[in-house]
């Protein structure tokens, strides 16, 4: 395990180092097409100290920022015991040292992630959705799932690569806008600077504006599928039981309650994409593998559920093709799976007063396509949402008139914004 | 000239080495350390926990007194158990007897419906839970520490620094192995 760690932990920063890189050389191209060889350096300290800029917001309130980005809320014992319990079981079979704190985010969406610069500030996250569907031996595998991605600093990873990301992003975005509005200024400098050598570096510096986000997303997503097998294979290392994860993820991919809000750069974050309806197919650009496919390999794990094991399961899904390293898990003894535990299912309580413990009745895509494209139109015109304790979403037109709206379905009457529905 | 550095080269790699290998050793050893603590201290929450629920059970199984005072006079043997030995053994006896209460509650549709019984019956499952994976942790840390100070070359720097091979924390009775099976 701790091999695996430091072996993953060396890719990661090879990773950053060539993000950072991309970033450099970013900068280098647009600082020398505008303003020479002078330039190229000057571009390098803007693009470096906009990257150190962005970590350092990140370090300062990272997780929090994340989290509310997603719409957490924090909990204590009191609110959730079970999931608290859960958590605090995952946290001693992972053997982390400090207890991640535990959020729940109001979304009928059945999903579950993790955030956290070091082990021993993270956070684990699950939408009221998962809990309402899972049994506690599936919540079990998600929550032990994202603690894998806690201990093997997958979290940390993916923060800082997403910020170096989120920096090659903004300035491609800076200059490619730049050049559409303010192209003139660049072809003067061009006859002052450098000439010939500047009108090479500006079709280098537009060659990379285009590339540069394109290749560090790439670099971002292919090493954020490789990390939810690893986070796959640690779940069932500690919970012993890799059956609750593989139901766990039947039963999310399997419903369709809408997707959650969330940044694209966030995304690898989650148990499951909470942008992309599970799907066979598996493109470059997914920052998850395909849930059907993490279930085959779960399923194929029987008796033995040490990190070889689920190696040797990924190899006989997938024609002997690895995930892992497998030279780093030698002499590593089997470790039994244990039997599904005891049914002692307690109802959770409600957790949070007025949120949809259901999830609203799955609709077929396209259905939700037009509704999707008829709540926009309604925006546009100036309808208020007002969502019910009950589930249902009440739209309510500019001029409706009356103070109160009353729902359709439970009765409940509720107070309309006094400047009638301003978007 | 020439052969004097490389010889002084091989000393320092193998000074660095010995360094590295000796703390490696000694986070092991520690993880060992903090892995017994934690079993430690969800055992003395089980402990904590009981009281509260012979407090809230009494009520309702009138008819079973024996069951719960089996588990009170259980929990009074694994208070004062000396020693891992004694104590795995105590500790066996109450996770049986507790999971006997359990069985009998089954029987009881008001107690079953007490929701602080719900909660302590949570509390004392997922205590048992913690207890295991407690347990699983320790025994995973002691392996990886003890094949440390077996193979070579680092039991050399354990005989060095006298690091002795940690014990697995196995419980008494094979049956125990498994969690209580609690139904509903």
């Amino acid at each position: 395990m701790w091999e695996l760690i430091q072996s993953n932990r060396r890719k990661s920063a090879l990773l950053i180092v060539i993000m950072a890189l991309v970033l450099a050389g970013l900068g280098l191209s647009i600082g020398w097409s505008i303003a020479g060889e002078g330039g190229g350096f000057f571009g390098v300290a803007v693009a470096m100290i906009i990257w150190i800029v962005m970590l350092l917001v990140n370090l300062a309130a990272g997780e929090n920022i994340l989290l509310a980005a997603a719409g957490g809320r924090e909990i204590a014992h009191a609110d959730a015991p079970q999931l608290f319990n859960v958590v605090e079981e995952m946290k001693i079979a992972a053997g982390l040292t400090a207890m991640p704190k535990v959020y729940i985010i109001d979304s009928p969406a059945p999903n579950a992630f993790a955030v956290g610069l070091k082990a021993d500030r993270a956070a684990v996250a699950v939408t009221s959705g998962l809990l309402a569907r899972l049994t506690r031996d599936e919540l079990q595998g998600v929550v032990a799932h994202e603690l894998g991605h806690i201990k093997n600093r997958d979290t940390m990873f993916m923060t800082l690569a997403g910020v170096t990301m989120g920096a090659v992003i903004l300035i491609a975005d800076l200059y490619v806008n730049g050049l559409r509005f303010g192209g003139g200024r660049s072809r003067d400098s061009n006859e002052r600077g450098g000439g010939q050598g500047a009108a090479i570096m500006m079709v280098i510096a537009l060659v990379l504006a285009i590339l540069a986000p394109i290749l560090a997303q790439l670099l971002y997503f292919a090493c954020s599928r490789r990390r939810e097998y690893l986070a796959d294979a640690s779940s069932a290392q500690f919970t012993r039981y890799p059956a609750g994860l593989a139901s766990a993820l039947v039963k999310i991919s399997g419903a369709q309650a809408g997707k959650l809000e969330v940044s694209r750069a966030l995304a690898p974050m989650f148990i499951v994409n909470p942008l992309a309806a599970a799907s066979e197919s598996s493109s470059i650009f997914s920052t998850h593998p395909p849930t059907t496919d993490r279930i085959r390999v779960l399923r194929a794990l029987t008796g033995d559920v040490s990190l070889a094991a689920y190696e040797a399961a990924f190899q006989q899904t997938h024609n002997g093709a690895g995930v892992l390293r497998a030279a780093s898990m030698q002499g590593v003894t089997p470790i039994e799976a244990r039997a599904a535990a005891p049914s002692a299912a307690v109802p959770e309580p409600p957790v949070l007063p007025g949120a949809p413990a259901m999830a609203a009745p799955a609709l077929p895509a396209a259905a939700q396509q037009w509704r999707a494209a008829q709540h926009l139109v309604q925006l546009s015109a100036g309808y208020t949402t007002i969502a019910c304790a009950c589930g249902v979403n009440l739209k309510v037109p500019q001029h409706y008139g009356l103070p109160f709206v009353e729902c359709p379905k439970c009765h409940q009457q509720h107070p309309l914004p006094p400047d009638g529905g301003q978007p | 000239m020439m052969p004097l550095l490389i010889l002084l080269g091989v000393i320092v790699v193998l000074v660095l080495w010995f360094v590295g290998a000796y703390n490696g050793l000694v986070n092991a050893r520690n993880q060992v350390k903090n892995a017994w603590a934690q079993i430690d201290v969800q055992l003395k929450r089980r402990h904590d926990l009981i009281p509260n629920l012979v407090e809230t059970a009494k009520g309702y199984v009138a008819h079973e007194r024996g069951t719960l005072e089996a588990v009170t006079q259980a929990r009074a043997a694994a208070m004062q158990a000396q020693g891992a030995g004694q104590a795995a053994q105590a500790e066996g006896l109450l996770g049986s007897a507790l999971s006997k209460f359990f069985a009998v509650a089954e029987a009881y549709p008001d107690l079953k419906a007490n929701t602080n019984f719900l909660a302590i019956q949570e509390e004392l499952s997922s205590t048992e839970n913690k207890i295991g994976f407690a347990r699983q942790f320790y025994n995973d840390s002691v392996m990886v520490y003890n094949t440390k100070v077996q193979s070579i070359p680092t039991n050399i720097v354990a005989g060095v620094g006298h690091f002795e091979k940690a014990e697995f924390f196995e419980l008494q009775d094979a049956t125990q192995r498994e969690v209580p099976q609690v139904k509903f």
